[in-house]
């Protein structure tokens, strides 16, 4: 365990960068409120890397995940709390800064309970055992005879000793070796599978949080930059002259793309940089920019749908996963269905647009920023300026919003590019056109299926192709195709218990910067998938319900490998977290149950469901909708999860209905139809998410009870939620949606 | 330019075009009132004008002089105002970016109409968004107070729900 690891606090504050002198929060700044530091530093005796305690017996706990609306920075540090028998009420959560030694700090993938919950808990026992020695050392007894509990450290004959009194020899203590700790059993624990409220609750309902746009430095500047419409275009000319007149306006500054992939580099633009953001603006509409065409830059994404739909249904693509003979079984099935589908390219909207503080000194940056990303913000910017990483801080702060595209740190390169440039500190705000023209977009996708029924409605075939821009484009031109990453998200990792099954993936060159966006190409793959499923169960003649049961199969753990598709797994080992067919089937079975399905409707009213197993989580959701003269409304959506073991039972179900609600949206209105290389939409105008008076009246989700290991949460309720919606549609009116968005079939 | 916000006279030296928002946020630090949109689609920077919610984003420092204006930080100066308690007892936030507009309206809905309907909760509500979709949450907070203020209209709402 390499983030183990013995750091004097001299060194760790050497290490991480303790240089908050000259920050100006003045009135943002928390008052009197114990539990959440977000640019605070530790200043107690470190007992490892992720605890320090102070002598008035302050515990504070490092956050080093992004908070972005998961509870992540409540979550982890209530596992080390409950592992060192700290009282929460006295612990502070602390936000790390950009350090390599945390281990990933990316926060994405839906992983962070999954991959820390384990690491998190051994933080927590390694400092109770330390205090327990430190104990023991002041009463000269044996450790066994010294018991932490509630904030102090107990001897078995009466006596005991708070942590604040115990924390300067604690941490003069040898760190214990992995392999002694003690965790606790579960039933002794107080806060781990409890609702402890996010420790940014009361800032959160009093304007008091620091997001990435409410850093204010002394001296520092605002910069809103002009960049160029579509993928790959420069600057031809420009004249600043007008906006260098406007009020407040101080430079006007090119700032030219660095040749190759897009990757996380910033995209060519002009900044106007000025003393406040009105004066920016203002001085950015008085810019005038022409700029040089591109390969991109007739990019027209309905021609490019229809190219990607005419090559999934045209013939056989490169075969990623197959077994059994599915042109022989089309050949004698009894029917045949087939259907392609077809799903837009998406923008992230974060409700707070990216934003990055820099201030540039001779030889340090840096940075303030709503990052997923710290310690790629931090190599980004170390890159950008040639400097050390070391000599780079990322501080981070609250995310309003990330849902992936604050994972990519080219807003802070700029900002640190400008801060250089100009040297004084800059915040460069990304306008709300800026954030929905210039995103790093979620794919489209075409896809095609086949599927063989016999004379009693079993399926003995399934063929399944699909064209979409991969990730890989943004960061390497010549990928041109999905690899098994993208392809394990729903669509070759499909759990049929089909004799026949054939994968087929085609080419499909990016002309957009391709980006993830929660729950990644879980999304198109899910509404492929989850559509066709259901047009089967009608052609079958069997309730879809039970036909997802049928076609799932017996319980089994699922090896891929038997039919030649390297399966990701999401990064884990199968063997650890196996894909086992009877949790999917089960949150198909509690879902169903739990709702009214097969209920007799009025006309135009319909229920549909559909299911996923997506970041290692299953989950089912249904959807009640009525379509009435041209307008569909969704009346219901319920959800299943199984995620495991949950450590906040109060966010699972928030981000359950965060999720669907995500999902919703993007089924209703999302899609970013480009022409001429460009986005065609800016605002939430044009690019609309669900209003309060446009969501279900009832929305409802169920945690499915678990001791196995924990998995994702964030991200799996998104992809059900849109073919839920249009099977229901199906049901309801006995039309077949097979293109997103559902607003351009219906009112909405 | 003088102008009253939060209670206090605040003489701002600015030009009469600048939108209140960036005024608030660039100049007087008062940072609780969010950027979402810029063009009043979002609610995220909702403030009172004389009690009445509107979007700082579309009022100029001159169009705000006239009255008295209120932000999140001067909604009760401590986080006691009854929906910013109902917001922490249901856990409503989620990246919480949005939550200021979204207290700013609801407790103008609520000053003038203390006991509202669904519908009346929903169109209030209508004009700020969440992404993060704690919509079925601030709704139940809402009913919570209204239910508190008046135990007719407002507590039936809430049984229906329950």
């Amino acid at each position: 365990m390499s983030t183990l690891t013995r750091v004097s606090r001299r060194r760790f504050l050497q290490l991480t960068g303790l240089t908050a002198s000259g920050l100006v929060l003045g009135t943002v700044m928390p008052r009197n409120l114990a539990l959440a530091g977000i640019l605070d530093e530790a200043g107690g005796e470190q007992l490892n890397l992720f605890v320090s305690v102070a002598v008035d017996g302050s515990v504070e706990i490092i956050a080093h995940r992004s908070e972005m609306g998961t509870g992540i920075r409540t979550s982890l540090p209530q596992v080390v709390a409950d592992e060192m028998e700290a009282d929460w009420h006295r612990v502070k959560v602390i936000q790390a800064h950009a350090d390599a030694r945390y281990g990933s700090q990316n926060t994405d993938g839906s992983r962070s309970v999954r991959d820390f919950y384990h690491i998190m808990r051994q933080m927590g026992a390694a400092a109770r055992a330390l205090l327990e020695q430190a104990a023991a050392i002041s009463w000269q007894v044996p450790v066994a005879e010294c018991t932490a509990r509630n904030h102090a450290v107990y001897h078995r004959e009466g006596g005991s000793l708070g942590f604040g009194e115990l924390a300067a020899r604690a941490a003069q203590l040898p760190v214990p070796e992995l392999d002694t700790l003690r965790l606790k059993e579960s039933a002794d624990f107080r806060y781990i599978g409890r609702s402890v409220p996010i420790v940014d609750l009361l800032d959160m309902t009093t304007g008091n949080t620091i997001y990435g746009i409410d850093v204010h430095l002394p001296g520092m500047l605002y910069a809103s930059i002009e960049r160029t419409p579509w993928l790959q275009g420069r600057i031809a000319s420009y004249d600043s002259s007008a906006a260098l007149k406007v009020k407040g306006v101080l430079d006007v500054v090119e700032l030219v793309a660095v040749e190759g992939a897009p990757g996380f580099n910033p995209i060519e633009g002009v900044a106007v940089i000025a003393t406040n953001n009105h004066s920016a603006l203002k001085g950015r509409a008085a810019l005038k920019v022409n700029w040089r065409s591109s390969d991109h830059s007739s990019h027209d994404s309905g021609a490019y749908l229809d190219e990607l739909a005419a090559r999934v249904e045209g013939g056989p693509g490169e075969v990623r996963r197959q077994r059994g003979d599915v042109d022989a079984a089309l050949e004698r099935a009894a029917s045949v269905v087939e259907a392609t589908y077809r799903t837009p390219y998406l923008a992230h909207a974060s409700m707070e647009p990216p934003v990055a503080t820099a201030r540039v000194t001779d030889d340090r940056c840096e940075i303030w920023a709503c990052t997923q990303t710290p310690q790629a913000t931090q190599r980004a910017v170390a890159e950008t300026l040639e400097l050390d990483v070391a000599a780079v801080t990322v501080h981070v702060t609250l995310l309003g919003g990330g849902f992936g595209r604050k994972s990519k740190p080219d807003f802070s390169v700029e900002a640190a590019r400008l801060a250089s440039h100009v040297g004084k500190p800059v915040q460069v705000v990304w306008s709300r056109e800026d954030d929905i023209r210039h995103d790093y977009f979620h794919a489209c996708s075409a896809q095609h299926f086949k599927g063989a029924l016999d004379d009693l409605g079993n399926v003995t075939a399934w063929l399944a192709r699909e064209a979409s821009p991969p990730i890989g484009s943004t960061f390497n031109t010549s990928v041109r195709s999905n690899g098994s990453g993208g392809l394990s998200q729903g669509f070759a990792n499909v759990p049929f218990a089909v004799p026949n099954l054939r994968v087929e993936s085609h080419e499909a060159p990016g002309h957009v910067r391709i980006g993830w966006l929660r729950s990644v190409y879980n999304i198109p793959y899910a509404f492929g998938v989850g559509s066709f499923v259901d047009e089967l169960a009608h052609a079958a003649g069997v309730d879809p319900a039970e036909f997802w049961l049928q076609l799932i199969g017996e319980d089994r753990l699922l090896d891929f490998s038997a039919d030649g598709f390297e399966y990701s797994n999401y990064g884990r080992d199968i063997a650890e977290y196996p894909f086992a067919t009877a949790r999917t089937k089960n949150v198909i079975r509690e879902l169903v149950g739990s709702i009214p399905w097969g209920e007799q409707l009025p006309p135009g009213q319909g229920w549909g469901l559909s299911v996923v197993n997506s970041f290692l989580s299953d989950v089912a959701v249904a959807s009640k909708v009525e379509v009435r003269d041209g307008r569909l409304r969704v009346l219901e959506l319920h959800g299943v999860i199984d995620a495991g073991r949950v450590v906040n039972p109060d966010r699972v179900p928030a981000q359950k209905e965060g999720g669907m609600h995500f999902g919703l949206s993007r089924a209703r209105n999302g899609e970013i139809p480009c022409a001429g290389g460009e986005a065609a939409q800016s605002n939430f105008h044009d690019y609309p998410i669900a209003r309060m008076d446009q969501i279900p009246a009832v929305i409802r989700s169920h945690i499915v009870a678990s001791d196995a290991a924990p998995t994702g949460v964030g991200e799996p309720p998104t992809p059900p939620t849109a073919p839920a919606i249009a099977n229901a549609v199906f049901a309801a009116t006995g039309r077949r949606i097979r293109e997103l968005p559902l607003g351009k079939h219906f009112s909405v | 330019m003088k102008l009253m916000i939060n209670g206090k006279a605040t003489e701002l030296d600015t030009e009469p075009d600048m939108p209140l928002l960036w005024a608030l946020r660039d100049l007087l630090g008062l940072r609780g009132t969010k950027y979402g949109c810029g063009k009043g689609l979002c609610g995220a920077c909702t403030v009172h004008l004389d009690g009445q919610p509107r979007r700082s984003c579309q009022l100029t420092v001159a169009d705000a002089a006239s009255g008295e204006v209120t932000t999140i930080e001067g909604l009760s100066g401590n986080g006691s105002h009854p929906l910013q308690q109902a917001w922490r007892e249901f856990n409503v936030p989620q990246c919480g970016y949005c939550q200021s507009g979204q207290l700013m309206s609801a407790s103008a809905l609520l000053a003038s109409n203390p006991a509202p309907s669904d519908a009346e909760i929903n169109s209030a509500m209508a004009g700020n968004l969440c992404r993060c979709g704690t919509y079925p949450r601030i709704r139940a907070a809402i009913r919570s107070v209204a239910a508190d203020a008046d135990s007719g209209a407002g507590a039936r709402a809430a049984e229906d729900d329950a």
